[in-house]
């Protein structure tokens, strides 16, 4: 692996160019590398690992057993993706991709590095960005005090840094306990988790067990959850969260059997899974698809995981959550197929060598359905029932708004609402308003997530500054002059 | 099969800010309408262009019906029950340099003469009340007083929201793939079943091209995607919109500080795949542009970027008006990228001319007629 730290050090243009160095994309450059082909693996984190092995070469927590054995197997990952000839550009953010009309069939690729811009050339990509936490918008949930469980796992792993003072955890889904666990042995002062998994669930989900109960989820989550559950103040069916408090969180108001009952509390963490990172294949002309199961957009991708645009794959769970190892099996897989499309592999040696790896992804994923029907949230958490209830942190729209436009002025989808409410227009690019605001056209107009769509979203995918775009080479040859 | 009467006596083909505006005046006439979009209201170009509302710098061809739109603008609610945004502050254009200047100067003596008179001198001192945070090297320019901005998403859907209020039936989603002669009438054959009527209004945008070849009367339309890109909020720092003389580039900063930036370079469109592809190199001219002359936007970050489809005529200028070849059909279309501030104006013109015969707009220079090969 060759680190590049300047930006005028990259190629004109790479066999392969992958977004993303977590498992997926850690994997897919290993591999493809492997297989001979001009890799660049472009992230936009100072160290490789993504979200799950955030930080896993760089992290101040050493005591192992506050992250846990599955965190630390992502070394393996990146200790495979340093030997290999691949180009490795941390802190790089890519912010567009598109075709290129010169040259059909590959791409040109936005990125910045350390305060420049510059546009590469790629024949492959393979977009491995992962996923993102699904938004969980209760009332109050833009106070001080409230945030992700995400975010506060990302404080851990690259800071060792933990929420301060009484902490709450609420939500669903298999991360809710990872979370818990990892922060109380971190030494966050846990007073309750708040289980907001529907009741109901069990008897959807029931029917998904038998895969389940052989799949190699239900060891590790058991004892996770057997583990965490004993330890923490653990309240299950809860049908409503608000977190209060005047300048900053003082307490979470929590509705369960009828009852609401008052928590104080000086952080609270929210988390309902997680859902794929959908911007920049959004970006590119990708189509999507509504996942029922995991309800939910996903990039609509064939066995090799190539997406409808010719020549851009989707590893990892970007393209459908199925957890880190999963991830790092897609990314090898997409791999081959990469080759194989730049006549590197014959189709013959791509599925033979790709067949053992394929198996073992089946085995990987058996038993996700189960986890996906039974940690759906609730309604009532995907589209708030409340109207003051704000749904867009960047122009701070509320649910009411929302529901108003999409009854009183017949707006259909997110798009024609942006130009209503401008929701979805602020630098966020409706990563945090996206999947609730298509809920709420859904639910007001008495149709599906799937029939209403998603936003069409617009490169930058993250934003650029005038001054990168403005010093950006006007042509390949002046980069030429500058590098010599 | 979508519902609703498959008959009436105008059908509107396009629902960007000229059909909704064409349909809504036809039906303030009496006339039923029905009107037929292949996506939504404004989905491409009315859409999701830069939203000015310009009188400053355009041909003379176009002023009466932009004066005729002006009018409407100004008291747009009354029209359409929605402000659509509207704001005027004034559009200025910039001169760069003394010959800049000088060529501004013919041009509203020129306009003068042929007594318009929307467009002023102003010198180096107004433009920096105007515009403060222009370069200082700047020595003047022009403005229209009257000018101003809207949201064109918002004003075309208020369009068609009006006009489907007054009885007209919209169509959205429904394409159109061929219309031909039927007796009296025209046959417009879709995608979901025909529709008839005695007229028929050729609105179609970046699309319009193949609906005129349809009917015999083929043209010369180039299909562009026209790019934009919009920063995140900044401290207020303009009130009018600013065009430069010399270069590309229009710029505008909107009531919550956002800083859109545009002004004509092209990426690549693909009208068949409703798509486009950004030209980052281009936009990059336009940041360089907008370096250079106003040192407050350094700091600016772009949050988004995007291209509309447009149909373009090789004289930049809109067909408008009857066929040179059949009764009953009314072409309205090849904006060239600046027909967002005609909408208005345009469809009541248009309505006027399909009720009565005649306007007394005048539109000479604007029918189909000019292309050869139309005839």
């Amino acid at each position: 692996m060759t680190p590049v730290s300047d930006i005028a050090a990259l190629a004109e243009r790479y066999d392969l160019v992958v977004v993303g160095a977590g498992p997926a994309g850690l994997s897919a450059a290993a591999r493809a590398a492997d297989l001979g082909l001009s890799v660049l693996l472009a992230d936009e984190n100072p160290a490789p690992g993504g979200q799950i092995y955030r930080a896993v070469t760089t992290t101040p927590v050493t005591e192992r057993a506050v992250l846990g054995d599955d965190y630390w197997r992502g070394a393996d990952i990146v200790a495979r993706f340093e030997r290999a000839a691949a180009t490795y550009a941390p802190r790089c953010t890519v912010w567009s991709l598109t075709d290129d009309p010169a040259a059909p069939g590959t791409f040109e690729i936005g990125l910045s590095l350390d305060g420049k811009a510059r546009i590469i050339g790629a024949a492959q990509v393979i977009l491995a960005t992962g996923a993102q936490e699904r938004p969980f918008p209760v009332p109050g949930w833009t106070l001080p005090g409230v945030m992700t469980a995400g975010a506060a796992q990302i404080a851990l792993k690259s800071a060792g840094i933990v929420p301060s003072g009484r902490t709450v955890i609420a939500g669903c889904g298999p991360l809710l306990y990872l979370l818990a666990s990892q922060l109380a042995a971190a030494g966050t002062e846990i007073v309750a988790v708040l289980d907001t998994t529907p009741r109901a669930n069990w008897l959807k989900a029931a029917a998904a067990l038998p895969d389940f109960l052989r799949s190699p989820y239900l060891a590790k989550g058991m004892k996770l959850m057997v583990a965490t559950r004993a330890k923490l103040r653990f309240v299950s069916g809860v049908t409503g969260l608000a977190a209060a408090g005047k300048d900053r969180l003082t307490e979470v108001e929590v509705a369960r059997g009828g009852r609401t009952e008052t928590i104080a509390c000086d952080t609270l963490l929210l988390h309902q899974g997680v859902i794929p990172s959908v911007n920049l294949s959004n970006a590119a002309g990708c189509a999507h698809d509504f996942d029922e199961a995991q309800h939910c957009f996903v990039p609509r991708v064939d066995s090799w995981f190539a997406s409808s645009v010719e020549g851009i794959a989707i590893a990892g769970d970007g393209a459908g959550i199925g957890g880190a190892e999963s991830a790092a099996l897609r990314g090898e897989i997409a791999a081959f197929d990469a080759a194989r499309r730049l006549g590197r592999l014959t189709p013959e040696e791509r599925d033979r060598q790709a067949a053992p790896i394929s198996a073992e992804l089946e085995r990987c994923l058996r038993g996700r359905r189960f986890l996906d029907l039974l940690y759906r949230p609730a309604p009532q958490f995907l589209s708030p029932p409340r109207d003051d209830t704000i749904i867009c942190r960047c122009e701070e729209v509320t649910a009411g708004q929302v529901r108003d436009a999409a009854k009183r002025l017949g707006v259909v989808g997110p798009n024609q609402m942006k130009a209503f409410l401008r929701c979805g227009m602020g630098p966020c690019q409706g990563r945090l308003c996206g999947p609730t605001v298509v809920e709420l056209i859904a639910e007001t107009r008495g149709t599906t997530p799937a029939e209403v769509g998603y936003y069409r979203l617009r490169p930058p995918v993250k934003p650029v500054t005038l001054a990168e775009l403005a010093a950006l080479p006007a042509t390949e040859g002046a980069v030429k002059a500058v590098v010599r | 099969m979508t519902s609703g009467p498959r008959s009436a006596d105008v059908i509107v083909i396009g629902a960007g800010i000229h059909g909704c505006s064409t349909a809504l005046h036809c039906a303030m006439r009496g006339l039923s309408v029905v009107l037929i979009e292949k996506d939504h209201a404004g989905r491409h170009a009315s859409g999701v262009n830069a939203g000015g509302v310009r009188q400053l710098a355009r041909h003379v061809a176009e002023i009466p019906l932009s004066d005729a739109s002006m009018e409407i603008w100004h008291r747009i609610a009354e029209l359409v029950d929605d402000d659509c945004g509207f704001t005027s502050d004034g559009q200025v254009m910039v001169a760069e340099d003394e010959a800049d200047l000088e060529a501004c100067r013919d041009r509203v003596a020129d306009l003068n003469l042929r007594g318009f008179r929307h467009e002023e001198m102003i010198d180096a001192k107004e433009l920096r009340a105007l515009v403060p945070a222009v370069s200082e090297t700047c020595p003047g320019g022009v403005i229209s007083r009257r000018d101003g901005a809207a949201i064109p998403l918002r004003a075309t859907q208020a369009f068609k929201r009006k006009a489907e209020s007054l009885g007209v039936a919209v169509h959205e989603g429904v394409r159109v793939k061929t219309v031909r002669r039927d007796g009296a009438d025209w046959r417009v054959v879709t995608d979901a079943g025909d529709f008839l009527a005695p007229r028929i209004v050729n609105a179609a945008g970046a699309w319009a091209d193949r609906i005129a070849a349809d009917l015999g009367e083929p043209v010369p339309l180039e299909p562009i995607a026209l790019m934009l890109m919009i920063t995140a909020p900044m401290a207020a720092f303009i009130k009018p919109v600013v065009i430069l003389r010399g270069r590309v580039l229009s710029f505008k900063q909107f009531d919550n500080g956002t800083v859109l930036i545009g002004g004509g370079h092209r990426g690549t469109p693909l009208r068949d795949e409703n798509r486009t592809i950004l030209d980052w190199r281009k936009l990059a001219i336009s940041a360089r542009t907008v370096w250079e002359l106003f040192p407050i936007m350094r700091d600016a970050t772009i949050v988004r970027a995007w291209a509309g489809i447009e149909g373009r005529m090789p004289d930049d200028l809109p067909v408008f008006g009857p066929s040179a070849r059949h009764e009953g059909v009314y072409h309205q279309f090849g904006f060239s990228a600046h027909g967002f501030q005609l909408g208005p104006g345009a469809g009541a013109v248009m309505a006027e001319i399909i009720a009565t015969g005649r306007s007394n707009v005048p539109i000479d220079g604007l029918g189909i007629g000019r292309f050869p090969q139309a005839h």
